[in-house]
């Protein structure tokens, strides 16, 4: 493990793009970067946190709209001292911003430790639940938000403006995705990918693998509260509809459309839905085909269809494989000695379905290391 | 789809060691049945101030309340089976389950219509068993084979890739969901019940709807249907078979890829029925489907992915708690009744990770 932490080359790309987003307000127009950017980055920090589960921890979460959610409702409630809904708390606003950060948290920990216990397919269920679960306890129970949500929201000083609120998305996506990346390299990270491979033999090694899988959705968690308290001050509101099914689905494809293991693929397939969903309306012709703006939905179904039939790994996969057959055998000793990446291959293998369930852990969980 | 043999193996044999402990844990059972011991007497005598009131005061609400509960337990069974089933026999997650659901009883709805006549204002006495049979049956039918084009073009090349098979059909759920608003609209539609089994009851002074009892009757004859088919004829025996050891039967010379097509069909069908019923029951509208998704969840994750007897079992508990947490919860705040389903969930799912008669993949 001498390696670095994170590849120059990574660093670098980096580096380049948080440059590059900080100098875009200069060059682009104020819709394109109040509007669309910062709505990407907001959806790429929450997809990225799908991403963290699935990458390192094997696990696909529908979860993460839901702490989003928690965070903003939960700010909502705190901040607010005369609202129309809500506990109206009227608390500082840093003082909300912990309080919303530490519900949002501990509420995961709570959801992560049930479902610790299961993985896979279940474990995509049961977060697919909990999510539609969370949009009617905001939509039923009125003391805290109702089927209107909390409305007149404000963001503290320091966050007031619009251009304020993108510089902090482009701050906080550096962070979670430089987070996550070095995370993965730490004993808590490698354990995590570890409980991921193969969770029998890491149980029989001593680790405690619904412990690992709970603190790594209880993270998601806090890093997908993080975006929300960001989309509750730039859209001013949060209501029930925002954390229903069709956006907690949303997040997935954004994940999925990107790459679901690759953490760049967040913000790539964030891109890809926002700017889909703002200027598919504005190109001609395209409602001549019978694709408007209302069949927006059936449009993405399509793509998300189209990528998973034809190659699951996303946009990001595709991007890399390109890169690959131009560049036949690149060196990467760093990334096969810790083994890391071993999703980068195959992000959706052919699954020894049930002939793992009869207890001969088969040579085949060294290559399994993937996502789905 | 559980047999007996099956829930033996499985308890044994082959629960992964580290996720799903295969012994009970003592404490956590017992907390569960005082828990069920104090909501059954706050039930029966405390509940003052509850939309129902205690039980040995009203016993007319709590037998309604107990009806209500059986008879939506009928209905979350027929669609939940179908999900079920399909995940037994090829571990294949149905995201477009609630889909299959909305698109039949929408059909339902539109072929009750040219069955009758006319397409508002549709009363009970005019339609008769048949112009609710036809459609129930012709909406299940086109939802079944709906679900099996799906199948055959997008999950039969990738079968045992799970996730990425959820992630089809979820696609597929979002198109569906897409193109249903745009031909059916956004309203809410009814399919009207037959006039015959259009009446009311009293029960201990309490009127109730005798349609809602024709619903569990054919919940019941479907299950009942169901139980045979997997039990008693061959096709099921092949089922059962490919449930435990799918390698196997293939190994035994048997078309396992034709099986996987009809339990398809047979899965679909079923969310198809639930969508007519549903429809009649309390119609449906956009967003149907992500609730009857949620509701086959919650009933197979309480029960068990993959067992008939868990459906049941999910079926009934999950009705009890949406009829009586309304009803048994102080006035000033029903509005908790969601929070119990989640209880109910986390209650079991704390002593059985894979719910009752579920098993390790």
């Amino acid at each position: 493990m001498t390696g670095r932490a994170v590849a120059p080359a990574t660093a670098t790309g980096l580096a380049v793009v948080v440059i590059a987003l900080l100098l875009l307000p200069q060059v682009a127009t104020d819709f394109f970067v109040q509007f669309v950017m910062t709505r990407v980055l907001m959806l790429g920090v929450v997809a990225a946190t799908i991403v963290f589960l699935a990458k390192l921890g094997g696990m696909i979460s529908l979860g993460q709209l839901l702490s989003f959610g928690i965070a903003g409702f939960m700010y909502g409630n705190a901040s607010l001292s005369e609202g129309a809904r809500g506990l109206n708390l009227g608390w500082n606003p840093y003082a909300s911003i912990a309080f919303a950060l530490a519900v949002a948290t501990v509420v995961a920990l709570l959801l992560g430790a049930l479902a610790s216990r299961t993985e896979g397919i279940y474990f995509l269920m049961l977060t697919l639940v909990y999510g539609v679960i969370g949009y009617f306890v905001f939509s039923q129970i009125v003391t805290i938000s109702g089927p209107g949500g909390v409305t007149r929201i404000g963001a503290p000083s320091l966050f007031a403006s619009p251009l304020r609120l993108y510089h902090a998305g482009v701050v906080l996506s550096a962070l979670t995705y430089l987070g996550f990346k070095l995370l993965g390299r730490t004993n808590f990270g490698l354990a995590l990918q570890g409980v991921r491979d193969d969770p029998v033999r890491m149980a029989s090694l001593g680790f405690n693998v619904p412990l690992h899988r709970t603190l790594a959705f209880g993270l998601g968690g806090f890093v997908a509260g993080l975006a929300g308290l960001l989309n509750v001050w730039w859209n001013g509101q949060i209501d029930p509809a925002s954390v229903n099914i069709g956006p907690t689905l949303d997040v997935l494809i954004i994940a999925v459309v990107g790459g679901i293991s690759y953490f760049e693929g967040a913000w790539l397939g964030a891109l890809v839905f926002v700017a889909a969903n703002t200027y598919l309306r504005a190109l001609p012709l395209v409602d001549r085909i019978g694709i408007t703006e209302d069949r927006f939905n059936t449009l993405i179904g399509a793509l998300v269809l189209l990528i998973m039939v034809l190659n699951p790994e996303g946009l990001t996969g595709l991007v890399d494989r390109a890169r690959r057959v131009r560049r036949p055998r690149p060196a990467e000793p760093a990334a096969a000695a810790v083994a890391s990446q071993p999703s980068v291959q195959s992000a959706l293998p052919a699954q020894p379905a049930r002939t793992a369930g009869t207890g001969d852990s088969s040579p085949a969980n060294e290559t399994k290391g993937t996502v789905l | 789809m559980s047999t007996e043999g099956e829930q033996e193996a499985g308890s044994i044999g082959t629960a992964a060691p580290a996720a799903a402990p295969s012994v009970r844990r003592k404490p956590a059972v017992l907390a569960l049945w005082v828990g069920l011991a104090l909501v059954a007497v706050w039930i029966l005598f405390l509940s003052r101030g509850t939309p129902a009131g205690p039980a040995i005061a009203q016993p007319g609400k709590f037998l309604v309340t107990v009806l209500d509960g059986v008879t939506f337990a009928g209905l979350l069974f027929v669609v939940a089976s179908g999900f079920t089933l399909i995940f037994g026999l090829m571990r294949t997650v149905n995201m477009a389950h609630g889909s299959l659901f909305l698109l039949a009883g929408f059909i339902a709805i539109r072929i009750q219509q040219a069955m009758v006549g006319k397409t508002r204002n549709i009363g009970a006495e005019d339609v008769t068993i048949l112009d609710w049979v036809v459609p129930l049956l012709a909406g299940a039918a086109i939802a079944a084979l709906v679900g099996v084009v799906v199948q055959q073009v997008f999950l039969r090349w990738n079968q045992g890739q799970e996730l990425r098979q959820a992630l089809i059909t979820l696609a597929i759920s979002v198109i569906l969901a897409d193109q249903m608003l745009r031909e059916f609209g956004g309203l809410a539609l009814t399919m009207v019940w037959p006039g015959e089994v259009t009446h009311f009851i009293e029960i201990f002074g309490q009127r109730y709807a005798t349609s809602r009892f024709f619903m569990l009757g054919v919940a019941l004859v479907v299950g009942l249907l169901l139980w045979l088919w997997l039990a008693r004829t061959r096709m099921g025996m092949v089922i059962r078979a490919g449930v435990d050891d799918e390698e196997m039967v293939r190994a035994l010379g048997i078309n396992i890829s034709l099986v996987f097509a009809i339990t398809f069909f047979v899965g679909a069908f079923l969310a198809g029925m639930g969508g007519a019923m549903g429809a009649s029951f309390a119609g449906v509208a956009t967003g149907a489907d992500g609730q009857w998704l949620l509701h086959s969840l919650v009933v197979v994750i309480i029960g068990g992915m993959g067992s008939l007897k868990g459906a049941v079992a999910g079926s009934l508990m999950y009705g009890m708690v949406i009829a009586f947490s309304p009803a048994y919860l102080p006035s000033q705040y029903t509005f908790y009744a969601v929070i119990i389903t989640f209880v109910l969930l986390a209650l079991v799912l704390a002593v059985r990770p894979y719910g009752l008669f579920g098993r390790a993949a």
